[in-house]
């Protein structure tokens, strides 16, 4: 849910395998969503889905790992 | 991304006409929602019988994002109303979410009595050091030498550790986490759904609006990565020793985990004693 | 619908106000009932301690008036008919929980036993200072019903009516007593439990799926839900929709707290209640409440023994303020005139109901007994000249 974002950046910071980071797109809040740089990495722990204040994210081990 | 929206276990319990809310980013009580979502299903606890009390200020919110019977009252009165609603239904399950102002300031009476007597309440407190929602002035938590709004020139009163207060009032089950201790905040919050009595979880979270900000202690996320390095994990530590400061270890875990016959329990009991035959369980309340 | 039997003290009983009024809440179908103990209104509670225990239902000794008055609200939703006791220093506790209850729309029922104020005051003697902060005492728009039993037996019919008139409007009723009224002893005839009418709540039929906890269909009073029934609604205190989500804008604000006022104005000839006597030739109406109305029917007896076209107006209801019927009689009479056990209170009412077609002149009585009918006769002797 990308629009839910506010880029706080827990996400990216408490991922364990470090999937994710801040990406150069905007939002149209105007916020820099997160984006899945090593979806192989991902483990399915979701954690970054527990940590997001903005419930913008869950992380599962469907087809390519994280989902936004 | 409809599926992520379908399959994060957070979703069937929010009213997501009323996302985005409005909590700042890097804010934690968003996250507890996660955690409480999360406890919820684990702890299998009956989503019907349900009902979540808040008072006011900006953890006093989470009421309206929720999807269940949620009253959002008045400020500092959200325990007065959860007792009336659970001695009318003993059948409810009742929660109480609010802030550590609502809480432990103009709620700080009605806190300690219902500890007292035990009144079977899930009370999950958001300590973030502060008022928030009004902009910002010092709460009874709120630790010394901080700057707030009503302190400009510092904190200088001693804080309340929120966790003693409430073990020497008589809760039964008493914890601390912070938002970074997601997966431990979720489990405790479990454990008490799952028990009889008066429990209080207290979760220290970020306000990086304006408790961090006035105090130059960067964002949501420098707040979050302060919370991994100087918290400790101390099960069963002496509530005593769980004082904060503002920039010092933050003790966290499970304090008191014990067993007391609830109110309800207790009223019962004395009624089947002193009136034998002449007690009257209370009927169903439900009235149509 | 009946009175729930196991409610009702049927018989002719030798009791005060305080103890009339727990019983007239009893045989309305209150169950639960928060309070903190103040002088002169603790019996009620007291009584309700005892009784309820014995009939089915909580009594819970609350911290502070604070808690008391919101603790019923919540065991309303939870599905009781409740109740909460006071006097005048609660009742300027409680008032921030009256309003919440306006604006969620919470039936429940407000006792005050009024005593002598401003203040501690007189916590064991009369006063009817507290009759504008019955209506005013919270903070914005809204409105209440308030009533005014002037006997023991009134103490229990009238707290029956409360009951009925909250749940009929979902609003918070004030029942305003006074020390003399809620003290004194006399005869209560309790009648049998199916003669006695009881207004049910106005639950919702509809599904979840339909219902909307602030929606009205052109009657102005929604259908309410109570909690641990699936339909998973929210109640805020804050300006809210039909959806009774936070909604904070002018227009919201506008429809929802003139629809409040509006449900309880539209229908104020319908709630309306008043004891008339003799006003069809009167050139002076005497206008009273609660117990000063006892001793006001002293007086106009023996004024009219001495010749004076002296009528009684007595109000049961003092809010909503029943303009219509002073309106009505001001273009026929000379004077109003107003005792009450205050310094001028539902007599500027009058006044201002009166729209300068009639005189008013207050009884005014600083509180702490009640007029000597002497007193009230004077005044009706010079109002009629």
């Amino acid at each position: 849910m990308v629009e839910r974002c506010k880029a706080c950046g827990f996400c990216v910071e408490f991922c364990p395998t470090k999937v994710l980071a801040l990406s150069s797109a905007f939002n149209s809040r105007g916020y820099h969503p997160p984006h899945v740089v090593h979806p192989e990495k991902c483990s399915g722990c979701d954690l970054c889905g527990m940590y997001c204040p903005d419930f913008a994210i869950y992380g599962s081990k469907a087809a390519a790992g994280g989902e936004q | 991304m409809s599926d992520a929206s379908v399959l994060n276990p957070v979703e069937p319990f929010l009213r997501t006409e009323r996302i985005p809310h409005i909590w700042c980013p890097g804010c934690g009580i968003g996250t507890t929602v996660n955690c409480f979502a999360r406890a919820l299903i684990e702890s299998k606890v009956d989503l019907q019988s349900l009902a979540l009390v808040s008072g006011i200020g900006c953890t006093g919110r989470v009421a309206g994002y929720v999807k269940l019977d949620s009253f959002h009252t008045t400020h500092g009165r959200a325990i007065p109303f959860a007792t009336g609603l659970k001695l009318a239904n003993p059948k409810l399950n009742v929660m109480v979410y609010s802030g550590d102002g609502d809480l432990s300031a103009i709620g700080g009476n009605h806190l300690i009595h219902a500890a007292r007597r035990n009144i079977d309440l899930k009370v999950i407190c958001v300590n973030n050091l502060i008022y928030a929602m009004t902009g910002g002035q010092t709460a009874p938590t709120t630790p010394g030498h901080a700057i707030t709004s009503t302190n400009p020139y510092g904190v200088f009163e001693p804080a309340f550790n929120l966790p003693h207060l409430v073990e020497a009032a008589g809760a039964v089950y008493v914890a601390r986490w912070t938002t970074f201790h997601v997966r431990q905040l979720a489990r405790s919050m479990q454990e008490a759904f799952q028990k009889k009595g008066f429990s209080f979880i207290e979760v220290i979270s970020p306000c990086p609006t304006l408790y961090q900000r006035r105090n130059k202690m960067g964002d949501g996320l420098d707040t979050m990565k302060y919370y991994k390095e100087k918290s400790k994990v101390r099960h069963g530590a002496p509530t005593s020793e769980l004082d904060l400061s503002m920039n010092g270890e933050i003790i966290v875990g499970k304090f008191v985990d014990r067993d007391r016959p609830d109110y309800q329990s207790m009223m019962r009991t004395q009624f089947v004693e002193s009136l034998g035959e002449r007690f009257v369980e209370q009927a169903e309340m439900v009235c149509s | 619908m009946k009175a729930d039997p196991r409610g009702v003290l049927t018989g002719t009983h030798f009791i005060d106000g305080d103890h009339a009024c727990c019983e007239g809440a009893l045989a309305a179908g209150a169950r639960f009932a928060a309070g903190y103990p103040i002088t002169p209104s603790t019996e009620v509670v007291e009584r309700f301690a005892s009784r309820v225990p014995t009939v089915g239902g909580t009594f819970i000794q609350m911290e502070d008036e604070l808690a008391a008055s919101i603790t019923l609200q919540g065991a309303v939703w939870g599905g009781a008919k409740a109740f909460t006791v006071t006097s005048g220093p609660g009742f300027s506790l409680m008032m921030e929980h009256i309003g919440y209850a306006a604006m969620t729309e919470t039936p429940c029922v407000f006792v005050d036993v009024q005593r002598g104020g401003p203040s501690t005051g007189l916590p064991t003697l009369p006063a009817q200072a507290d009759m504008m902060q019955a209506r005013w005492g919270s903070h914005g728009d809204y409105e209440i019903i308030a009533l005014c039993p002037n006997s023991p037996q009134e103490c229990f019919d009238l707290t029956i009516k409360a009951f009925n008139l909250a749940e009929e409007f979902r609003v918070p009723v004030m029942f305003m007593m006074d020390e003399v009224v809620g003290h004194m002893t006399e005869k209560v005839v309790i009648p049998a439990a199916d003669e006695i009418e009881v207004v049910p709540r106005r639950h919702t039929h509809k599904n979840a799926e339909e219902y909307l906890p602030y929606g009205t269909n052109g009657d102005m009073v929604p259908e309410i839900a109570h909690a641990g029934e699936g339909y998973k609604f929210h109640v805020t205190g804050l300006t809210h929709d039909e959806r009774g989500y936070p909604n904070m804008t002018p227009a919201t604000q506008d429809q929802l707290v003139r629809r409040l006022q509006n449900k309880i104005r539209a229908a104020a000839d319908r709630i309306a209640m008043f004891e008339e006597e003799n006003l069809e030739d009167a050139d002076v109406v005497v206008v009273s409440y609660g117990i000063t109305s006892r001793v006001a029917q002293r007086a106009i007896e023996m004024a009219r023994d001495k010749g004076w076209r002296v009528g009684k107006l007595r109000l049961i209801t003092a809010w909503p303020f029943p303009d219509k019927k002073i309106r009505e009689l001001a273009g026929k009479v000379k004077a109003f005139v107003v005792p009450e056990l205050n310094l001028g209170q539902m007599v500027r009412e009058v006044e201002r109901a009166a729209a300068g077609q009639a005189k008013t002149i207050a009884v005014a009585h600083a509180g702490g007994g009640v007029h000597k009918p002497e007193e009230i006769l004077r005044t009706i002797v010079e109002a009629s000249q």
